[in-house]
């Protein structure tokens, strides 16, 4: 059960060299383990969405992932969204229409709705809400980031 | 809306948005330190029992494990004080950080290990055993009053508020309207935990404490004491805050364990609360029971109410002591004339989770009953529910108006307000008379729809005092030092957009400290919709000065009037033509040698008192018993919008906690007081699905007296009278008047009330 084991985590494009229990999630090594505090943890369940990372294209919950399941992945997590300076367009249409308060919720919101939208660029209104709904926020009632997600699917599609 | 400046009343950018955004925040989780220890904490398993032993040496024999503390390793600590309406009569009810002889709720803190990695802190805590006498719950706050201990019962006090002859009123009363209504057990559940870590710094005898939030600097000073320390010594640091709602940053028991274990082991130790703990552990709120009963002429004007109601406080009195219950009891008489008023509110402790407060604490509730009253009493003289209200509104000629009330140690007094012209918005926005036609029309046709609304009155802006200092540093940037605290509601903006109006600065260069309790000797933090309000006021107050002292200054070195000079975007200019050499404040700031700061407090002894009205149109599923929000409406004055968008961010996000509370969240117990909803697959907040899109009408007909730019608060009113609302819209969706007695009015719930009314119609 304690027993380490040796892994490499692909994390936006970086190689880390980590050593880890096999019980510890994937979400407690990007943190921990990789220094990257920018993915939270909000109820280790599996429900909240706050710990929504991309692994290999697909938004998935890294608090239902072991660290070892990651090996040979390419994970994306918030940090990797911009480029330098530029911020992606899901964070800029964020700031633009107020999708965030406290922010805790919003890497899990932004990781998920760019995931979503990379696969599914023309996705419908209605699809992309139930998409969203299923992380949640406490603080902004929703109405903000839905409108963030649809400005920033609109800048996405652009060529 | 009312002026608008280069600034205030303006809907610019957050400055908080960059680093949340690139995770860069740093929430308590986020802060290590080297040699940190990690706490677990072990919690009773049980909802009432006599603690036998706590077997311990299991835990300590696990590699990793540096220590195990139980109850007496915390002796020396006592018990957690009162922040708000600390009534003597509660002091007995307190909670020690560790349980000692008995435990009152599934989730109370027994003992705590501390370990160098969470997996083994876990480990550790399941190996700890806490063997402990079962006794009967107590989980129903309406039944008779039974043993708390040897020498207290369950029901410490019973809070009395009132005003004129009740008893007159109803003896002379045409009709008497009593209700029974209960409003559910549910709180904050910010989606961030709490967390707390513990440093201590040896070398300069100073305590630290990461993971405050709220209100750190009365905080430092209790947890000082706590710990037989001088406040100067225990310094609390604000991180990004992951959401506050009233639950977060009051005392916990788990703040005094990391602190006593820093100091005690000489390393730094973490905290990080899990879900389940949250659910079981932080605050819980609004579980009470009214009895209300008015007495009204043959117009239904009201002539006296008469409310006893019971407060389910859980297992002890917290921080917040009786500040619900006593909010509930001052705030129920609402926008309304009430002639005669009596108030009798029951605390009682229960085993459950102890409570606190929750946005819009107590009026919540209050506002529930209070509105299915007027709507009760509508249907009781046959006239619709809007006339009603009209015919009971207090006139905006009576104003300021004194309510012959007191609560958090001030007399309730209505500032400004035109209770009668914002409904009339409100309804003239909803199209209500259209509305009831096509609604009507609706149900003719096997609809299941209906409207409904509620009107109320909210309290900001508590005092006593918010003090700033300004300072405009060589870099031009110009720092602003207070004593609130942020819980990601946007303060760093809005107190940057208060400040930079003022001055004469870019909002963007306006750095905002808050929540270091080691850069401002006080100050009062971030509660009671206070901030803006309060620290708002302060700011302009302080730039007021630093802009008075700076055109002095500049006036000596520019050889020239103070009144000849003016500040533009940072730069000192020369007004009416004057030809000259301009200069930065940063230029000025280097050039003075005690550099250029200001510092001003702004005092207050009456709250401020926004107001509004929430209008609810929905459908019912008579199988599902599930309503859908087809619209909303919340009109709100808050005297001054200083971030318009930022308000109605506050509204909305608002909405959809007190929808979550009007329709779905619900803390259950078994019978033995085992909590059933301790994750989110059974404590059901509202998703993106379930939130619909919210019409916010901000007005600013009615600015307070109470302070220069006219502010009142707007973090409460979006889910004040949610429950209220569309309790009345849901009545009349199902064609039964008063139906709605109880929240959350879940699927099942309805369910229930449907099938009831198709018995009543026989079909």
């Amino acid at each position: 059960m304690n027993k380490k084991i040796d892994v490499v985590l692909n994390i936006n494009g970086r190689d880390h060299a980590v050593s880890v229990e096999p019980r510890k999630t994937l979400v407690d090594a990007i943190r921990d383990d990789c220094g990257l505090t920018g993915t939270h943890i909000g109820c280790e369940h599996g429900i909240c969405g706050a710990c929504t990372v991309i692994v290999d294209g697909e938004p998935v919950r890294s608090c239902l992932m072991f660290a070892v399941q990651a090996a040979g992945k390419s994970v994306r997590t918030v940090e990797g969204l911009a480029e330098g300076d530029d911020l992606h367009p899901m964070q800029r249409a964020f700031i633009e229409n107020h999708g965030l308060q406290c922010g805790f919720c919003t890497p899990g919101f932004l990781m998920l709705a760019v995931g979503v939208l990379e696969r599914e660029p023309n996705i419908s209104d209605q699809d992309l809400v139930d998409v969203l709904s299923s992380n949640l926020c406490r603080c902004t009632g929703y109405q903000n980031i839905i409108k963030a997600v649809r400005a920033a699917a609109h800048d996405m599609r652009k060529p | 809306m009312t002026s608008v400046g280069k600034f205030i009343g303006r809907s610019v950018r957050r400055l908080e948005d960059p680093p949340l955004l690139t995770g860069q925040g740093r929430f308590a989780a986020d802060f290590s330190f080297p040699g940190q220890l990690h706490m677990r904490v072990i919690r009773s398993a049980v909802a009432h029992g006599r603690l036998v032993r706590v077997k311990t040496d299991e835990a300590l024999k696990l590699a990793g494990v540096h220590a195990v503390w139980i109850a007496a390793d915390v002796a020396h600590i006592s018990p957690i004080g009162f922040r708000l309406t600390g009534l003597t009569a509660l002091e007995p009810y307190r909670q020690y950080i560790l349980a000692r002889d008995r435990v009152r709720y599934v989730g109370e803190p027994v003992a705590a290990v501390f370990a160098s990695d969470p997996y083994t802190a876990e480990d550790a805590a399941d190996l700890v055993e806490v063997e402990t006498e079962i006794e009967p719950a107590v989980l129903d706050p309406t039944e008779s009053p039974s043993a708390f201990d040897e020498t207290h019962s369950t029901e410490p006090i019973i809070l009395a508020k009132g005003y004129g002859d009740v008893d007159a009123a109803f003896a002379k009363a045409e009709h008497v309207i009593a209700l029974e209504l209960s409003i559910g057990r549910h709180s904050g559940v910010p989606i961030e935990t709490r967390g707390a870590i513990g440093v201590y710094e040896e070398q300069r005898d100073v305590l630290k404490m990461y993971g405050a939030a709220k209100v750190p600097h009365w905080n430092r000073d209790r947890i000082a004491a706590m710990l037989g320390r001088k406040p100067g010594t225990v310094q609390l640091l604000e991180g990004h805050v992951g959401g506050g709602f009233g639950v977060r940053g009051e005392i916990y028991p788990e703040d005094l364990l990391v602190c006593a274990a820093a100091l005690k082991f000489r390393r730094p130790i973490k905290w990080i609360e899990d879900r389940r703990e949250h659910m079981i552990a932080t605050n819980h709120s609004r579980q009470q029971v009214h009895k209300i009963r008015a007495a009204i002429d043959g117009a239904g004007r009201i002539l006296a109410i008469d409310n006893e109601f019971f407060h389910d406080n859980g297992a002890y009195m917290r921080t917040h002591a009786a500040t619900v219950p006593d909010l509930a009891a001052a705030m129920l008489p609402g926008p309304y004339r009430v002639p005669a008023y009596r108030a009798r509110g029951h605390i009682r402790l229960t085993n459950k989770t102890p409570c606190g407060t929750y946005r819009a604490p107590g009026r919540f509730e209050s506002t529930f009953a209070r509105e299915r009253l007027l709507d009760a009493i509508a249907s009781r003289i046959g006239v619709d529910r809007v006339e009603i209200r009209r015919r009971n509104l207090i006139a905006k000629s009576a104003m300021p108006y004194a309510l012959d009330l007191e609560t958090l140690g001030t007399h309730v007094v209505y500032d400004s307000g035109d209770y009668a012209g914002l409904l009339d918005k409100a309804l003239k926005a909803t199209k209500w008379c259209e509305l009831q036609d096509q609604l009507r029309a609706r149900r003719a046709r096997g609809e299941t729809v209906g409207a409904g609304l509620a009107l109320f009155v909210e309290k900001s802006g508590l005092g006593p005092f918010d003090q700033v200092r300004i300072e405009a540093l060589p870099s031009g940037e110009i720092e602003v030092v207070t004593g609130t605290a942020s819980v990601g509601q946007g303060v760093e903006t809005v107190i940057a957009q208060i400040c930079a109006e003022t001055l004469g600065v870019d909002y963007a260069r306006v750095r905002v400290i808050h929540g270091q309790t080691d850069r401002i000797e006080r100050g009062m933090g971030a509660f009671a919709s206070r901030v803006t309000v309060m620290c708002g006021e302060a700011t302009r107050l302080a730039s007021v000065k630093l802009r008075d002292k700076t055109l002095r200054h500049a006036a000596t070195l520019m050889q020239t009037q103070a009144v000849d000079l003016d500040i533009v975007d940072g730069t000192i200019v020369r007004t009416g033509g004057s030809s000259g050499p301009s200069m930065t404040l940063g230029k000025l700031a280097k050039a003075l040698p005690d550099g250029l700061s200001a510092e001003d407090t702004f005092e207050s002894a009456h709250m401020v008192y926004p107001y509004g009205v929430h209008v609810a149109v929905v459908g019912v599923d008579r199988e599902t018993g599930a309503v859908s929000i087809e619209r909303y409406l919340v009109a709100y004055d808050i005297g001054r919008a200083v971030n318009p968008m930022l308000v109605e961010g506050q509204i909305v996000g608002g909405f959809a906690q007190g929808l979550g509370g009007a329709l779905m969240e619900e803390f259950r117990y078994s019978e033995t007081g085992e909590p059933l909803s301790v994750t989110f697959a059974d404590y059901l907040m509202p998703t993106a699905r379930e939130v619909p899109a919210v019409d916010v009408l901000i007005t600013e007909d009615a600015p307070s007296p109470l302070n220069a730019l006219g502010l009142k608060g707007a973090g409460e009113g979006g889910t004040n009278a949610v429950g209220a609302a569309l309790a009345s819209a849901i009545d009349d969706a199902i064609g039964i008047s008063g139906a709605v007695t109880e929240l959350p009015v879940t699927p099942a719930r309805l369910r229930a009330l449907i099938g009831t009314a198709s018995v009543r119609k026989g079909d």
